[in-house]
């Protein structure tokens, strides 16, 4: 009896070890992020749009959390929105904003980006279900996802001057991944 | 032209995909178990053999495993209370209270498992006293296969704008209608959306006695007729000849860029079961509610309108009241209308209710909520600001009401009076809400109707009413200015139960100022002034904010209650704030007394209750 848990249990421990080692030998990668989850949120028509579909051939994204009563958020998204031409420019970036606002403020949300003249793509997740799939608790909360789509940083809270930060790193990322030889690096935002 | 592209009618792809599907998950779920365990059996029996099972199929989940991720989050939220009854905070025996949650989620490509562990040592000051000691009240598993998800055990779930069906979590405030059972999504074709759900709902770390069983089923009229996708398969349909038109829908979003009309409908129907125990009245068991739904766009307009009847669902209410064992059907009807283009933003909404409360238990509280079934959302602005979100913030009325709301946002261009050189922004935003006209029947003898209500008839009495304005500027690149403007009434008796109070006018005065003193640093201020002759009289609040971007914040907050008749209770609420973000992880500190609503500082928006006392925030996601 004892030999046959022994070889019950030897397995799972095998397996534990499989695991571990596949977890720790793969250097190549360090900056591998997590993968960006497949949600069903809404277009701002109302359309069902599912996230898997978030793309930008091959450059960052950034997506950031946002909701109409969160003024922090509002202050993010209009910098970003001042900036936004000038980055699209100097890294290929695109900016996609969630809101997170129910029905009761949903209605709201497209006369208010376009009464901001928000440039972005700007989707709705009014039951959460995005924002539970990437565990965001508190908006705002930005991320930025590489090339290959993996989120690579992520950020919670907005103070100014944090959207220099991000522009660093999303310049950092679009030296790294672009071997074209024509879009040179770029200075920094002063 | 499209069906000389395709190989196989569609009926029989779906059926070759339905088999490969069982026998995938038959082979997974068995067979690959049964030939482990019996190589563990042969190691047992023969020694030579030892291991050589762990060695088979560790190297045949290994691949998959090594796709498996692991994220979560957590937040603890500890306080140390003082006593102060000035302010209305009574003594805590605990002295301390803390509440947690972690989340723990698994992803292995189209697989996903979570669970939720939550403790309350006890629950926070103005928490739902049902949330009492620890435990794991959220698990699930969900399987994603193409156009199918299945998910058992927990989760949240919505139908349309949730007036017959919403279940959601508001940590902030410790509500938490969770399901658990089992949820069924599934797109049969390109344009149609369908949702099965069978489940119980949580109530705190158990779940009401009702059992819900719903469907819901959306389509996308453009979608259903040009093969234009959303959802999962754009490879595919790229290929055909409307490729155009495909970029066009799945690409932003903005309302305003297409001239084209859409179309979006859908229904859904949820049935409540829950036993008779009642030996006065003959309830019924089983209650089921409906709601249709239509969405119209074209050019910058959009229309949303939805209409829920709910069948007759008595739940006990003060004894002789119309409320009491109402026999009466529900019905709500919500519309919402838009218009908007670059620099310009105008919705208007409506919505009437009647007899709308719907619980999975029919002895579940209202105050604190516990087990709503249906989400009713309140037709007025959700303020951030202090004074105008904690003092008088307006709550939906379920026995019924009528509300109308209207917002204008618009651009000042630049090189104008107002506008300046930077522009300028303008928000009007303008609410209403009203009892529903009624006409007693005095029938509680007999059929208990209780009353009839002219659907069109608004009552007369106000519940809430608010104007506000606000008009925000860039004065200089480092200078930002934000003005509002709002006067409310509110009617305390209703929104808040109180007796013979009746209604606050109230005007509210509002500057923010945002200066950035260097690339990294700068401070935020704002003043508040709320007058109003009735309640408690006049207020004021002034916060200063110095951040340091990205890690550092101190605030330092004021609410001075200088107008209150009262002379001892003329008090300051005074609070500081310290927080530290390092990416994910945020550490705050807070001290003094406060009050409950939506608190926006250093940043961040949350929920929280009235207290005095010094806490410890953290929270972390990862």
């Amino acid at each position: 009896m004892k030999k046959f848990l022994l070889t019950f249990f030897i397995p799972l421990f095998l397996f534990k070890i499989s695991f571990t080692q596949n977890g720790t030998s793969e250097p190549k990668n360090p900056e591998k992020g997590r993968i960006l989850p497949s949600v069903n949120i809404n277009t701002l028509e109302g359309s069902t749009f599912n996230t898997g579909k978030i793309s930008n051939n091959g450059k960052p994204i950034i997506i950031s959390f946002w909701a109409t009563w969160c003024s922090p958020c509002k202050k993010e998204l209009n910098t970003l929105a001042e900036v936004y031409d000038d980055w699209k420019e100097k890294t290929g970036v695109k900016l996609i904003a969630i809101s997170i606002d129910d029905s009761r403020n949903m209605g709201k949300v497209a006369p208010y980006v376009n009464g901001q003249g928000w440039d972005f793509e700007v989707y709705i997740d009014p039951n959460s279900n995005f924002k539970r799939a990437l565990n965001v608790i508190n908006v705002p909360h930005t991320f930025l996802l590489n090339g290959q789509k993996e989120i690579v940083w992520e950020h919670n809270s907005y103070s100014p001057g944090d959207e220099d930060i991000l522009f660093g790193l999303i310049q950092k990322m679009a030296n790294s991944e672009n071997h074209s030889p024509k879009e040179t690096p770029v200075e920094g935002k002063n | 032209m499209k069906i000389i592209h395709r190989k196989k009618p569609r009926w029989k792809v779906k059926i070759n995909f339905a088999i490969n599907f069982i026998f995938q998950s038959l082979k997974n779920i068995f067979v690959f178990p049964v030939l482990y365990f019996i190589l563990v059996i042969m190691g047992g029996v023969f020694p030579k053999w030892k291991g050589f099972g762990s060695a088979v199929y560790c190297q045949s989940i290994e691949q998959t495993l090594r796709q498996g991720e692991i994220h979560g989050n957590l937040q603890m939220d500890a306080q140390y209370y003082n006593p102060d009854s000035a302010i209305g905070a009574p003594p805590v025996p605990e002295k301390i209270l803390m509440n947690g949650f972690s989340n723990i989620n698994y992803t292995n490509q189209n697989f996903s498992a979570g669970i939720r562990y939550e403790s309350y040592l006890n629950a926070l000051q103005g928490f739902p006293s049902g949330y009492r000691g620890s435990g794991f009240p959220y698990r699930y598993a969900s399987f994603t296969n193409k156009n199918l998800t299945v998910t058992a055990g927990n989760y949240y779930e919505q139908f349309g704008s949730g007036l017959i069906f919403r279940s959601y979590e508001e940590r902030g405030l410790g509500y938490d209608n969770a399901m658990d059972g089992l949820r069924i999504f599934y797109r049969p074709y390109s344009g149609i959306y369908m949702k099965g759900l069978i489940g119980k709902m949580r109530k705190y770390f158990t779940y009401g006695e009702g059992i819900l069983r719903g469907t819901d089923i959306e389509i996308n009229v453009n979608e259903l007729f040009s093969h234009e996708e959303s959802g999962q398969e754009q490879t595919l349909v790229n290929n055909s000849s409307d490729s155009s038109s495909i970029s066009q829908s799945i690409n932003p979003v903005i309302t305003g860029k297409e001239n084209k009309i859409k179309f979006i409908f859908g229904g859904s129907a949820i049935s409540k079961y829950e036993k008779d125990q009642n030996s006065t009245y003959n309830l019924p068991e089983n209650v089921a509610a409906f709601a249709g739904r239509a969405n119209l766009i074209y050019n910058g307009f959009s229309l949303f309108s939805e209409y829920a009847y709910k069948m007759n669902d008595p739940y006990p209410y003060q004894s002789g009241s119309v409320y009491d064992y109402n026999y009466k059907p529900g019905q709500a009807f919500l519309t919402q209308a838009s218009y908007s283009k670059p620099g310009f933003g105008i919705s208007l909404s409506a919505k009437r209710t009647d007899n709308m409360d719907f619980r999975t238990d029919r002895n579940a509280k209202s105050v604190p909520p516990e087990l709503l079934i249906n989400y009713m959302p309140p037709l007025t602005r959700q303020h951030t600001y202090n004074l105008l979100a904690t003092l008088y913030p307006y709550a939906s009325q379920s026995k019924g009401e009528m509300a109308f709301q209207g917002e204008l946002i618009y651009k000042l261009k630049k090189e104008t009076f107002l506008g300046g050189k930077r522009g300028a922004n303008i928000l009007i935003n303008v609410s209403m809400v009203n009892n529903i006209d009624t006409i007693h029947l005095n029938d509680m003898d007999t059929t208990r109707i209780g009353y009839r209500s002219d659907f069109f008839k608004i009552g007369r009495d106000t519940y809430f009413k608010d104007f506000n304005i606000e008009f925000s500027k860039k004065i200089t690149d480092k200078l930002k200015m934000i003005l509002t403007y709002a006067n409310l009434a509110f009617n305390i008796d209703v929104i808040q139960g109180k007796v013979n109070k009746g209604m606050i006018y109230s005007d509210v005065g509002i500057l923010e100022i945002q200066y950035k003193i260097s690339k990294k640093h700068s401070i935020r201020s704002e003043i508040q002034n709320l007058i109003t002759k009735k309640d408690q009289g006049d207020w004021a609040t002034g916060i200063l904010e110095y951040s340091y971007s990205p890690n550092w914040f101190l605030a330092v907050m004021d609410q001075y209650n200088y107008g209150n008749k009262d002379s001892n209770k003329r008090i300051h609420y005074y609070f500081f704030s310290l927080g530290y973000t390092l990416e994910t992880t945020r550490f705050i500190i807070n001290y003094g007394k406060q009050r409950a609503g939506i608190f926006c500082v250093g940043g961040v928006c949350r929920n929280v209750p009235a207290s005095n006392g010094i806490s410890l925030t953290i929270l972390s996601s990862f």
